[in-house]
């Protein structure tokens, strides 16, 4: 199901938080069984005001203020969707999903499955994630791969205010559960929203900036960070392939293929702690499906297998513009 | 009343309530405690002080459903001594026992109506069948041949079996504020208002979503019922290291009425369940009842509750037997001996049926691995199904 847009206009420039607002709008617009849950989306909007003026527009049996219970509103959310609604929930914080985590993996992701197809479970889990915000514990964190490594999910982040707006609607039209994380350092640069279209599927990855020298992959906030690597980059002579990964799983693996067998270099950023992460599951499949294009080994720039430390020495654990050069220099070092 | 008196120390915290005390449940005989009771446990009828409330439900029930009651509780507990028959020679991967627990369920499932919907945890083989659910199906889950085993819009709304303790109250919940969502329930027509009731134990009472979902239920004021079976064991931990007070008062810290029943009382679990789901239909909000029984066996085949038992406390609970005190009842109201030994020739034939037909189960094919997993295409999926596809078919080539 492709999403078509009523906007009046045909394109805006917004910051993510309003397109993602708008998104939801439209989704619930679309189809009456769209219900919004969660922890202060009602009158406040959210704490990121994602949510803000929808509980106006469409009232309280759509916009759900929930008690302050995670497992209980994942959990309410599937029993909801058992009775045909489109729950979309809103954690409020990466850190605080955890106690919704066995719902989500273990009754969630396999509903479906241990119902032999006899239903489906379209549910949205809404969470926002990632650093550079500087917050304190729980609030700066990627837990992506916990949810890639569960069969059964969908999960996908955007990386600007125009994929954010059409990846909403996907992923509430998915018939499937989806995880979708919003980069909370990209909630407020604005960008231009196209209205006309929907652009690409949902689990597709795009090639965002061409170059020929090392294919540089990332998801949501890391994507402008890899942009500002490939400015230096250029600066210096060397052209960087920029890949926006979109979708986390399924990996669509395609683009970035192409993109190794023109530049036969690699490397994966990710905020998250690298060990058994997303970057290591493109490395190992890079290697599997592109060896004999590989001139160097693929390199990961990952957080650190720590805690997210204190914010005030954040700058030193997230992935920078220079960190990502640090590793195309290695890999161009072979 | 040392037979129920769990193992945990017998540290004080309210010397005036002395039944609380120990984090007992209280003793169901009592005609002056909190706990409705109509029937005694040897089966005269003498309604406790409790009962009075629920008496008129009883106008409800015609002989018919008096020897419906008495034969589902026979037949399901045939059932129950046959499945772990079937587990001990190696039929069945895992059993879970219901013996002792026969009247809070048939009780309770009689006071659902055809459009309720029913959310089970994993021991309510007798409410499956009153709802309409071959009890094949449940041993095809318990034999290892699928997660799941039936589809719930065909068998009396008759959910799942959900292993993980106490994950389907919230489900339950969800699916209550469903009906408020569509406005199926609270309208005034009884015969059309829908309401959920969903099993949980005294174990289950102690994870955070039993919890949670009570604070959603009453927050929402959702069309639903917690049945809650005190069968006094949690594997091998006792009621009373879940709970220092009775189950049943937690009810009022949620805001939701809560009422104790003996659940070894076939006529008292009913009349108590269907107030609660006629208030839930009428839009009245949640309740929990909480229904004192017994697990006579062990957990599951994989128990061995000699180790932990006093055999005590189980010859106190043998002898209020819910099967015996019906028949007591029954007997005393006149019942032809012909009826109790047909049932009983009933659920034998039903037992040794129910044999033939679990070692009738086929076996799944491979590719339900990949079935089911999303319901839109997934590319790992897909190729894993076909990798696999060619692995095994390598195999037969090379036997040609």
């Amino acid at each position: 199901m492709t999403p078509t847009s009523t906007a009046s206009v045909a394109s805006a420039h917004l910051p993510m938080t309003k397109a993602l607002n708008g998104g939801l709008r439209q989704a619930m617009l679309n189809d009456p069984k769209v219900i919004l849950m969660g922890e202060d989306i009602g009158p406040l909007g959210g704490v990121f005001r994602v949510t803000e003026g929808l509980i106006k527009e469409f009232g309280d049996k759509r916009v759900l203020d929930t008690p302050l219970a995670e497992s209980g509103i994942i959990g309410t959310a599937i029993g909801l969707a058992m009775r045909g609604f489109r729950p979309v929930c809103e954690i409020q914080f990466d850190g605080f999903v955890f106690p919704g985590f066995d719902q989500i993996t273990s009754q969630l992701a396999r509903m479906r499955n241990r119902h032999e197809g006899g239903l489906i479970m379209p549910v949205v889990i809404r969470i926002p994630y990632g650093g550079h915000i500087g917050s304190i514990e729980h609030h700066q964190e990627s837990p992506e791969a916990y949810f890639a490594h569960t069969p059964g999910l969908r999960v996908v982040s955007p990386s600007n205010p125009h994929d954010a707006y059409w990846m909403m609607q996907q992923a509430i039209a998915s018939n499937d559960p989806v995880i979708f994380f919003e980069p909370k350092s990209r909630y407020w640069p604005k960008g231009e929203v196209v209205y006309a279209e929907s652009g690409i599927d949902l689990h597709s990855s795009r090639v965002v900036r061409t170059g020929s020298d090392v294919t540089v992959v990332g998801h949501g906030a890391m994507v402008s960070v890899l942009l500002q690597a490939a400015d230096i980059a250029a600066t210096e002579g060397i052209t960087l392939e920029v890949i926006d990964l979109r979708s986390i799983s399924p990996i669509d693996f395609g683009p970035i293929l192409a993109s190794v067998e023109k530049t036969g270099r690699l490397v994966v950023a990710q905020e998250a702690a690298g060990f058994v992460s997303v970057g290591s599951e493109i490395a190992a499949t890079v290697a599997e499906r592109a060896y004999y294009s590989l001139e160097a080994p693929v390199l990961r720039v990952s957080g650190f297998d720590t805690p997210f430390p204190p914010a005030a020495v954040e700058t030193h654990f997230l992935p920078s513009p220079d960190r990502v050069l640090e590793a195309v220099d290695r890999a161009l070092a072979y | 009343m040392p037979a129920t008196q769990n193992d945990a120390p017998a540290r004080t915290i309210a010397p005036s309530t002395p039944t609380v005390a120990n984090g007992q449940s209280g003793d169901p005989s009592r005609a002056d405690g909190p706990t409705v009771r109509l029937l005694s446990p040897t089966g005269d009828f003498t309604p406790s002080a409790a009962a009075d409330e629920y008496l008129p439900y009883l106008d409800r029930l015609s002989e018919a459903d008096y020897r419906r009651f008495y034969r589902d509780m026979v037949v399901v507990r045939a059932f129950d001594t046959e499945a772990a028959n079937l587990q001990r020679q190696g039929q069945l991967a895992l059993w879970v026992p219901s013996h002792g627990q026969e009247a809070a369920q048939v009780g309770s499932a009689y006071a659902t109506r055809p459009q309720d919907h029913v959310f089970p945890s994993y021991r309510e083989h007798v409410v499956g069948m009153i709802r309409g659910l071959d009890v094949v199906d449940i041993l095809r889950m318990l034999r290892g041949v699928t997660l799941g085993g039936w589809k719930p819009e065909d068998h009396g709304n008759f959910h799942l079996y959900t292993l993980v303790l106490a994950a389907q109250t919230l489900h339950s919940t969800g699916y209550a504020m469903g009906m408020q969502l569509d406005g199926s329930t609270g309208t005034g027509n009884p015969e059309t208002d829908q309401a959920v009731i969903v099993y949980y134990g005294d174990g289950a009472s102690s994870q955070g979503d039993a919890n949670e979902a009570l604070v959603f239920a009453a927050s929402y004021q959702t069309p639903q019922v917690f049945f809650m079976q005190n069968n006094h064991w949690a594997i091998s931990v006792p009621v009373s290291r879940q709970s220092r007070s009775p189950l049943y008062l937690r009810a009022s810290g949620f805001g939701m009425p809560g009422v104790q029943v003996d659940g070894n009382d076939v006529l008292a679990s009913f009349a108590v369940t269907a107030k609660a789901m006629d208030d839930a239909r009428a839009g009245l909000g949640p309740s929990l009842i909480e229904a004192l029984t017994y697990r006579v066996g062990a957990h599951t085949t994989a128990d061995d509750p000699t180790k932990y038992r006093d055999p005590e406390q189980l010859a106190y609970w043998v002898a209020r037997d819910p099967i015996e005190r019906f028949r007591a009842y029954l007997r005393g109201r006149g019942i032809e001996q012909e009826f109790l030994d047909s049932v009983d020739e009933e659920a034998k034939d039903f037992a040794s049926d129910t044999r033939r037909r679990a070692l009738e189960i086929v076996g799944p094919e491979a590719s339900v691995i990949f079935s089911n997993v999303y319901a839109e295409p997934h590319p790992l999926i897909t190729e894993q199904e076909a990798w696999l596809r060619r692995y095994e078919a390598s195999f037969e080539e090379g036997q040609k």
